[in-house]
């Protein structure tokens, strides 16, 4: 059946308003205006069935300068598991050194996804 | 007191300083050096935790301090000198720069200087709201500083006033963290004050409610905030009496606007605008003052530090070509913000340019406009808009036949 939604495009600060044509059971776009850009096109169908965002917080780490460091999922995570992430990556104690890009846990809640470290710190 | 020459001096290593310091030393400065008050690079880059840096300079989504930390690997790179815990507590005109460094009172004679000394946020005193004065209110960057830097909680009843991006983080940044809860955004214009983009994943997504036309009108608490009274504002932003309502909370956010930081540049005798409150700046952006060039916050608020680092770059190059070559004061010809932009840069082209590469905003949000560029009577550049906003800089590149000699960006109805 075809349904019509309208959607923002987060993925700049363009914040395309995106009309979406759509077919909801065949998990398909049929047609897609106000998109400046191509990346539109791919961000439509993936908000539309299966929405993610990024999840990102601080931990605390054992330094001698800095009581935590800050981490981000290495890739967005479906939205409705936001918060199973984040009590998951809450549960970390680390001790530097850990650099940027460091996987501090791998594939949080079976996701597929791993958590890495976005600020290095050396001691 | 150490006295040293140097080339090209840069005061602050947030995104613009980094980018300015790294350029000049590539474009060809024999010495240069980067001054920086906190105890580490990369400015407030490194309390910016969420992700959306990068996009435009490395094609990536960056967590702040990520994309802080490639800005920094580039400076070094380039052997770039810096000094850290170093305050930078003069200017003059003959581009002395005297700052107080861990190595003692320094006095650098700079052939150039580049001021990236970014903004600061508008405080509580600075919006005038009445009431007591208890503890629980921050501004939106100070609390995040405190949570992301610190590992401190602020609170835990948290009302935003203000939907600048800073706030809108802020918010979502509450909703996720244990023991904290956002209660409200709230907006005294009638439009959204950030970024669309973040309005949608950090109010919608956790359902924050945002009110706009409304702010705070009193506060109360004798030692820690207990509650706020906020009120309905009509469209000259004045509270509609009988539209009160109390709300109870811990915390107050103010997300309400920055100021670019320029008590310094004034000491140099820098002229200011009313536009954008930084430095009035030509094409090279270079300030009124022969040698002290201008880049980042501290020059006109950004709504992307990858835009801070990208004017960083061209201003440090240009900083360098000054301390190597100093050119002398050309006549310059304004460029008029016409109807319906708040401002313009650069503010004034040198004599004979033809092309120019312009960033303006509009004043508020506009459907159905044309963007107009005109040089006297020949029309450069126009272009249809559905909606266009001021949290939005636009930046549009200008070529013409003729030396540009009267300038102007207007918004045109477009029916």
């Amino acid at each position: 059946m075809a349904e019509q939604s309208g959607i923002t495009c987060i993925l700049c600060p363009n914040a395309c308003q995106l009309v979406v044509h759509y077919d909801r059971s065949r998990k398909e776009i049929t047609g897609l205006d106000n998109a400046q850009c191509k990346r539109g096109k791919e961000y439509a169908p993936q908000e539309l069935f299966d929405p993610r965002r990024s999840v990102m917080t601080v931990v605390p780490i054992r330094s001698k300068f800095w009581k935590v460091t800050s981490v981000l999922t290495a890739q967005p995570v479906p939205k409705a598991r936001i918060h199973d992430v984040y009590e998951e990556i809450k549960k970390l104690r680390l001790t530097a050194p850990v650099r940027r890009g460091d996987i501090v846990l791998g594939n949080v809640c079976n996701l597929g996804i791993d958590v890495i470290v976005t600020r290095t710190v050396l001691e | 007191m150490n006295r040293k020459k140097i080339d090209v001096v840069v005061i602050g290593a947030g995104p613009a300083g980094l980018a300015a310091a790294t350029a000049a030393k590539k474009s060809g400065a024999d010495s240069v050096l980067l001054l920086e008050r906190n105890e580490f690079l990369g400015g407030i880059l490194l309390q910016c935790i969420h992700d959306g840096f990068g996009l435009h300079q490395f094609d990536q989504m960056l967590a702040g301090p990520q994309y802080a930390e490639l800005l920094v690997e580039g400076l070094m790179k380039e052997d770039v000198v810096h000094l850290l815990n170093s305050m930078v507590i003069d200017i003059d005109r003959d581009r002395t720069v005297t700052a107080v460094t861990p190595k003692g009172l320094w006095q650098l004679d700079a052939k150039a200087v580049v001021l990236a000394m970014g903004c600061r946020e508008r405080t509580r005193g600075a919006i005038e709201i009445p009431g007591s004065r208890p503890a629980g209110i921050f501004t939106a960057g100070m609390a995040q500083r405190y949570m992301n830097l610190r590992n401190l909680r602020p609170g835990r009843e948290v009302v935003i006033l203000g939907s600048g991006d800073v706030g809108l983080i802020m918010a979502r940044h509450v909703a996720l963290e244990d023991g904290m809860r956002p209660v409200c955004v709230l907006e005294i214009k009638n439009h959204l004050g950030g970024l669309m983009r973040n309005k949608v994943q950090c109010l919608d997504d956790y359902g924050i409610p945002l009110h706009l036309s409304t702010t705070v009108t009193d506060i109360r608490g004798k030692h820690r905030l207990e509650g706020i009274t906020t009120c309905r504002v009509d469209e000259q932003m004045k509270p509609i009496p009988g539209t009160e309502q109390e709300i109870a909370c811990d915390t107050l956010f103010l997300s309400v606007g920055l100021i670019p930081e320029n008590e310094l540049s004034k000491r140099a005798g820098v002229t200011l605008s009313d536009g954008t409150r930084g430095a009035l700046v030509d094409n090279n952006y270079e300030t009124n003052v022969p040698g002290i060039f201008s880049a980042g916050n501290v020059l006109h608020i950004h709504d992307v530090a990858d835009y801070a680092s990208f004017e960083g770059y061209q201003v440090g190059a240009n900083a360098a070509a000054y301390a190597k070559q100093p050119w002398d004061r050309e006549r310059r010809f304004p460029v008029h913000a016409g109807d319906g932009i708040m401002y313009v840069l650069p503010h004034v082209l040198c004599e004979g340019c033809r092309e120019a590469e312009l960033k303006f905003r509009v004043k508020k949000p506009y459907d159905n406009v044309r963007i107009v560029i005109e040089n006297g009577g020949e029309r450069l550049y126009r272009k249809r808009f559905t909606k266009i906003l001021a949290s939005e800089m636009q930046i549009v590149k200008v070529k013409s036949g003729v030396p540009f000699h009267d300038l102007r960006v207007r918004v045109e109805d477009a029916g």
